[in-house]
């Protein structure tokens, strides 16, 4: 009997047998879904993963324009770090999170947007306030172009990464624990189901042979009944049976 | 976890002095009703303990979105750093004006060289 593996504890009947090759048509259509997902998504993360590289290093670049402007403003107007850190009460620079979907899996999207005035109308009014302008835009530029984007990058890849290891590992039960144990299942079934036929098979044929052997008794006690009476209607040719004579009888011993 | 990711409008940030700055005068700062600060400003005299706490207070808030931190005080926290395996708030490793980037140490692309096997 082939229920070496693990299967799932079901009566051997023939409606079982329909159900679990059902259950393994589903699971193979399943697992090449599923195959085919997590290879979409791998082929994406890998995207990703090359913009974050691309973008991070730009990133370098663009933050360093941005602190020579800071470098330059401090140079003209003075320290400005205080009157700036004291400003800050109400953000004007704010990111909103869209949606986007990938085979199924929402990947976050991060879009900044301007809300409210400029807090720091202000600041470098005395001096350099051109300066000020222009270091509030290279900064501006910096976190709206890079770090908004590499941010939504790289939740994008947390996310993603995530994704991908419970497809795989989904693909991966389906292959190697739910197809075999649905396999073992239908074997199983086909073998009890053989098992039974023979069963049955064996019992007809014990039936059968013993109707036939009833049969021949019964016939044979009609031939002789006949042969009897043709006997008796005939001309007396024929074995006289002794009727009062002890032939078929055994002898009584006393 | 989409109604969770509407709520989130802010950049944090952690850094020296002038990457703060010039952030905050991007607009980034804001004071929220309790009087807590989305940004913190570290030099040489502010405690471990401080920033430690800080960039978990900020992990924890529902309404950041990203938390931009300077590369070198990562570094002073990068266990914390590491740990932090969730999509939000996106951590951001950015460089600072004396510290110079370098990839090598940044958090998601250890990541990524990990699963790539690089």
């Amino acid at each position: 009997m082939s229920g070496a593996g693990p299967r799932i504890s079901i009566f051997p009947t023939r409606m079982a047998l329909t159900t679990m090759k059902s259950k393994l048509k589903g699971a193979q259509t399943g697992h090449s879904l599923l195959k085919r997902k997590s290879e979409a998504l791998t082929k994406r993360f890998r995207d990703i993963v090359q913009k974050i590289a691309e973008a991070k290093r730009e990133m370098g670049k663009m933050m360093q324009t941005a602190f020579f402007s800071l470098a330059e403003v401090n140079y003209i107007a003075g320290d400005i770090s205080y009157p700036v850190q004291e400003n800050a009460k109400n953000a004007q620079l704010r990111v909103r999170t869209k949606q986007e979907n990938v085979s199924g899996v929402m990947l976050p999207v991060f879009e900044s947007y301007m809300e409210g005035g400029n807090a720091f109308e202000l600041t470098g009014l005395g001096r350099g306030g051109q300066q000020v302008q222009k270091c509030k835009e290279n900064f501006i530029k910096a976190v709206v172009e890079m770090l908004v984007k590499i941010a939504s990058l790289q939740a994008d890849f947390v996310i993603l990464d995530e994704v991908i290891k419970v497809t795989n590992r989904r693909v991966n039960a389906i292959e190697h624990v739910i197809i075999p144990r649905i396999e073992n299942t239908i074997k199983y079934i086909i073998s009890e189901l053989d098992e039974q036929d023979r069963e049955e098979f064996f019992r007809l044929k014990k039936v059968q042979g013993k109707k036939k052997k009833d049969q021949a008794i019964a016939d044979k006690e009609k031939e002789d009944l006949e042969a009897l009476e043709q006997d008796d209607d005939g001309d007396g040719t024929g074995r006289t049976v002794d009727i009062l004579g002890d032939a078929d009888d055994e002898d009584i011993i006393f | 976890m989409a109604a969770q990711q509407k709520d989130r409008n802010f950049l944090a940030i952690i850094g020296d002095e002038d990457s703060v700055t010039g952030l905050l005068l991007a607009g980034i700062g804001h004071v929220n009703s309790q009087q807590k600060k989305n940004f913190l400003v570290v030099d040489a005299k502010t405690p471990l303990s401080k920033i430690e706490e800080t960039f978990l207070e900020f992990t924890k808030r529902k309404d950041v979105a990203i938390i931009l931190i300077n590369q070198h005080i990562a570094d002073l926290i990068r266990p914390l750093v590491d740990d932090h395996d969730q999509a939000f708030p996106t951590v951001l490793e950015i460089p600072s004006k004396d510290h110079p980037y370098d990839p090598e140490k940044d958090s998601v692309l250890r990541r990524v060289q990990r699963i790539f096997g690089e």
